[in-house]
C-alpha cells in the first residue's frame, strides 16, 4: 500500500489530474540517464519505487519478496512463451499476432492488484495478463493459428476475450462497472490500451462516462512510446498522458511501467477504489514496446537502434530480478529451474494446439454462434457448404514462412521481393 | 517478371497514381495513421512524405472518425485530401463522417458545398490476417446516397481509378482489395489517364453466361472460368453510381447472369444487380436460367483457418457457373 493517508475522491499523495510521488516517500524520477517520457522533460512526476540496478527507491517495499517472486514468475513465463510465439509465428507455425515484450511488469503489476471478482478488458498486447488471469497458453495460440476456439475465456473467469479495434473495449469496462454497480458487488474492472488509443474518440468517451456516473474503472493505459510508427509525442500534445483524467474528474497518476512494484502500489490502490465505490482512476504506465507491433511490422523502417538499446537498460525483467537477488529472495539457479518449467510447459501446450489444428477443425464451426439459434436460412447455407468441401481440404494450416524486411501489416502480404536487375 | 518499370503491382501503381496527383495538384494531400515515415502498413504510400513532406504526407494521431471528419473540413477549405483508413474494418469507427455528414454536404448545402474527398481502404481478406482486419464492407456505404464507392481488380484499374476518384468533386470511397496488392504486375503508364467512374468492363467475352463481380474476385473468376467456353466476365469497377449498361448488354445477350462477391451473400450486391435486370423488361425476358450468386456466407469473416472455407473460391465459383450453364 502507497503511503499517506486516504482521502475520499482522490489517490492519497496524487491529486487529480496531478503526476505522483510528491509525498509519503515515493520516489521522483531522478537522474535519469534516458527520461521515461520523451516528451518534453521534466513534467509531472512519475512513480517510482525500484531504479533500473534493482534498488529500493523507498523506505519499505510494498509487497513480501515472496510475492514479488511469484509475480516475477508470471512475468518470466509471460516472456518466454511470447518469444516461443514469435518464433513459431516465423517458422509459419501460426499467424500474427502483438508481442508483448517489455510490458510484462506494466501488466502483470496491473492484473496482480485486481482480484478474480474484478473484471478484465484487455486490448491485443496482453498475452502477460491474460496468463496471470489463467488463459491457457493453448488458447492463445489457438487463437493465433486462426482458430475461434483459442478467444473463449477461462470457464468463470470475468475476462472478455482480446478487442483489436483500438480503444474500443474501454466503454465494455464502464459497462462492467455499471453493472457491477447496479448489483451492488464489490468489484471493479481494468481496462488496458495503449498510449495510441488516446486519440480515439471512444476512449475520451468511456472515460467521461466513468466520471460523470462515479464507475470503478482502472484505465491502465500502457504508454509503450509507439502506435505501430508514430511516436508518443506524435499521437498527443498532452505531456503526461495521465493529465487527461483532470479533464474527467478522476485522478491520474504517471507510472515507471517497467518498475513492478510501483505499479502494483499505484493500481492496487486504483483498484480499492474502484472496488469501494469511490470511482475511476487513469494510470499510465510508462513503458517500451521492445518488439514489433505485431509480426508484420518492422520498426526499423521508423525508429533507432540506439532508442531499443536505451530502454533495453530499463527492463523489466532485469529490474525486477536484480532486486530480487539484492534481497537473497531469487538467483541463477531458481531462475534456470523457472525457465526450465516454463519451456515444459510450452512443450506440452505447443504441441496440443497443433495436434488441434490437424486432427481436429470443422470448417462448418464457422457457422456455429452466430444466433443462440441457426436460423432456417443458415442452416441451408451450412448444407451447402458441406456439400461444396466434400473431398477438398478448405482449413488453413499454417501461414507461409515469414521473410524479412516485410510490410507492416498484419497478415502475410510481405513487400514484393526485389528482382534482379531493377 | 518486372522486365519494364512500368510493370507493376497494385500497390505501386497507387503509389504512382498518388505521386502525380500530389505533384499535379498543390491542393492534394495523405493524411492517416503510418503514411508517413512508415510509408503505410502496405507501402502504399513509400516514400512520398520523403519526397513531398510532412505538410502534404502526414501521419495523423490514431482516430479515424477525426481523419475521415477533418478531410471534409479541409476539403471545404480549399483541399483535396486523400485519407487512408488503415482497414476497412477499422473505418466503422469514421461511418459517423461519412454517412452523415460527408455524403451530404452537397445536398444539405444545395450544391454549395463540394467535398472532393478521397477515403482510401485496404479491404477483403484471404491475407490470414488478424479479426478485424478481411471483410469486405462496400454495401455500407453502396448504400448511402451521395457516396461514390470504387473497388479497382488491379494494378491499370487502380491507377486510374484512383487518379479519377482524386479529381473528381465527389465524395469518394476506394477500396483497395488487399489481396491483390502484390499478386501480379500489370502495364501501367507514366502521367497516363484517369479510368472514368460508372464505367464496367468486360474482361473476358463469352456468349453463354455472363458473370458480374470486381475486386479481388474478378481474377478469381478468371480463373474459374478457364475451362469453361462462353462465359462473359464484367468487372464492375465502380460499385456505385454502377454502369448498368454494360451489364445489362451482356445479360441481354447470353440470357445467363451469375453474380460472384466477397462479401455475405445478404445484403450483397448481387442483390441490386438482380433487381435491376428483374426492372428491365428486354432483360428479364431474355433470360434463359435463374440468376444465381456465389458469395461469402452469412457468418462473421471467421479468423483465418476458415477464412478459405468463407470466401468464394475457384471451386466454389466454377460449380455456380456450371450449374447456371446448365440450367
Amino acid at each position: 500500500m502507497l503511503p499517506g493517508a486516504r482521502r475520499p475522491g482522490t489517490i492519497a499523495g496524487f491529486p487529480p489530474g496531478g503526476g505522483g510521488g510528491r509525498e509519503g516517500g515515493v520516489a521522483k524520477r531522478s537522474g535519469d540517464p534516458a527520461p521515461a517520457e520523451p516528451g518534453p522533460a521534466g513534467v509531472g512526476d512519475i512513480v517510482r519505487m525500484v531504479d533500473e540496478e534493482g534498488r529500493l527507491l523507498v523506505k519499505k517495499p510494498p509487497l513480501p519478496d515472496e510475492r514479488v517472486v511469484e509475480l516475477y514468475r508470471h512475468m518470466v513465463r509471460a516472456r518466454r512463451f511470447d518469444a516461443r510465439m514469435l518464433k513459431l509465428q516465423r517458422q509459419g507455425r501460426m499467424g500474427t499476432f502483438a508481442p508483448c515484450f517489455g510490458q510484462e511488469a506494466a501488466q502483470v503489476g496491473s492484473i496482480a492488484a485486481c482480484t478474480p471478482r474484478d473484471w478484465f478488458v484487455p486490448s491485443f498486447r496482453e498475452t502477460a495478463a491474460a496468463l496471470y488471469r489463467g488463459a491457457t497458453m493453448r488458447g492463445i495460440l489457438l487463437y493465433a493459428m486462426g482458430l475461434e476456439e483459442g478467444a473463449m475465456v477461462p470457464e468463470g473467469a470475468r475476462d472478455i476475450p482480446i478487442s483489436i479495434p483500438v480503444g474500443g473495449q474501454s466503454s465494455h469496462a464502464v459497462g462492467l462497472a455499471w453493472a457491477m454497480k447496479m448489483k451492488k458487488e464489490k468489484a471493479g474492472a481494468i481496462v488496458y490500451f495503449g498510449d495510441g488509443a488516446t486519440s480515439e474518440g471512444i476512449v475520451h468517451e468511456s472515460m467521461n462516462f466513468a466520471g460523470v456516473l462515479g464507475l470503478g474503472v482502472l484505465f491502465l493505459c500502457q504508454n509503450n512510446q509507439w502506435a505501430i510508427s508514430t511516436p508518443r509525442r506524435q499521437q498527443a500534445a498532452a505531456v503526461p498522458l495521465a493529465d487527461r483524467a483532470r479533464a474527467y474528474g478522476f485522478p491520474g497518476v504517471q507510472v515507471d511501467g517497467n518498475d513492478l512494484l510501483a505499479v502494483w502500489s499505484v493500481c492496487e490502490l486504483a483498484m480499492r477504489r474502484a472496488r469501494g465505490g469511490e470511482g475511476a482512476t487513469l494510470v499510465e504506465a510508462v513503458t517500451y514496446r521492445r518488439g514489433v507491433h505485431t509480426t508484420a511490422d518492422d520498426p526499423r523502417v521508423y525508429r533507432s537502434e540506439e532508442e531499443e538499446k536505451s530502454w533495453e537498460r530499463k527492463d523489466p525483467l532485469d529490474r525486477t530480478r536484480k532486486y530480487l537477488e539484492a534481497r537473497g529472495a531469487w538467483d541463477a539457479k531458481r531462475e534456470e529451474a523457472l525457465e526450465a518449467e516454463v519451456d515444459a510447459e510450452m512443450q506440452v501446450e505447443v504441441q496440443a494446439a497443433e495436434d488441434y489444428r490437424a486432427s481436429s477443425v470443422n470448417p462448418l464451426e464457422m457457422f456455429e454462434f452466430v444466433y443462440g439459434t441457426m436460423p432456417p436460412y443458415l442452416k441451408q447455407q451450412r448444407d451447402e457448404a458441406e456439400e461444396a468441401f466434400r473431398g477438398r481440404n478448405v482449413v488453413v494450416g499454417a501461414s507461409a514462412p515469414w521473410k524479412p524486411g516485410g510490410a507492416a501489416a498484419v497478415g502475410q502480404l510481405e513487400e514484393a521481393p526485389e528482382e534482379p536487375g531493377r | 517478371m518486372s522486365g519494364s518499370p512500368n510493370n507493376l503491382t497494385m500497390v505501386e501503381a497507387l503509389n504512382r497514381a498518388l505521386a502525380e496527383e500530389l505533384e499535379r495538384d498543390p491542393r492534394v494531400m495523405l493524411l492517416g495513421e503510418d503514411v508517413g515515415v512508415d510509408g503505410g502498413v502496405f507501402r502504399v504510400t513509400k516514400g512520398l512524405q520523403e519526397r513531398f513532406g510532412k505538410d502534404r504526407v502526414v501521419d495523423t494521431p490514431l482516430a479515424e472518425a477525426c481523419i475521415v471528419g477533418a478531410s471534409v473540413g479541409l476539403a471545404i477549405g480549399g483541399m483535396v485530401p486523400v485519407c487512408e483508413m488503415q482497414f476497412s474494418g477499422f473505418m466503422n469507427f469514421a461511418y459517423g463522417q461519412i454517412q452523415p455528414h460527408m455524403s451530404r454536404f452537397l445536398s444539405r448545402t444545395r450544391g454549395q458545398r463540394r467535398i472532393p474527398v478521397v477515403v482510401r481502404a485496404p479491404s477483403g481478406g484471404g491475407i490470414r490476417a488478424l479479426e478485424h482486419h478481411c471483410e469486405s464492407e462496400e454495401m455500407s456505404y453502396v448504400s448511402v446516397p451521395g457516396l461514390v464507392v470504387l473497388m479497382p481488380s488491379g494494378p491499370r484499374t487502380a491507377y486510374g481509378l484512383m487518379k479519377a476518384a482524386i479529381r473528381t468533386a465527389e465524395p469518394t470511397i476506394f477500396f483497395e482489395p488487399k489481396s491483390i496488392y502484390r499478386a501480379f504486375r500489370e502495364e501501367v503508364p507514366v502521367d497516363g489517364d484517369p479510368y472514368p467512374i460508372g464505367k464496367a468492363e468486360v474482361v473476358r467475352e463469352g456468349g453463354d453466361l455472363t458473370v458480374v463481380t470486381w475486386g479481388a474476385m474478378v481474377r478469381r473468376c478468371c480463373e474459374a472460368a478457364e475451362t469453361g467456353a462462353g462465359i462473359e466476365i464484367v468487372d464492375l469497377l465502380t460499385l456505385k453510381p454502377m454502369d448498368p449498361e454494360t451489364v445489362m448488354q451482356s445479360v441481354k445477350k447470353t440470357g445467363r447472369c451469375l453474380v460472384v462477391h466477397e462479401a455475405p451473400r445478404t445484403g450483397g450486391l448481387a442483390g441490386e444487380i438482380f433487381a435491376r435486370i428483374s426492372e428491365r423488361e428486354d432483360v428479364f425476358y431474355s433470360l434463359r436460367a435463374p440468376l444465381a450468386r456465389v458469395a461469402s456466407f452469412d457468418v462473421p469473416y471467421p479468423l483465418f483457418a476458415r477464412e478459405n472455407a468463407y470466401l468464394p473460391d475457384a471451386d466454389r465459383i466454377a460449380a455456380g457457373m456450371k450449374k447456371t450453364l446448365a440450367a
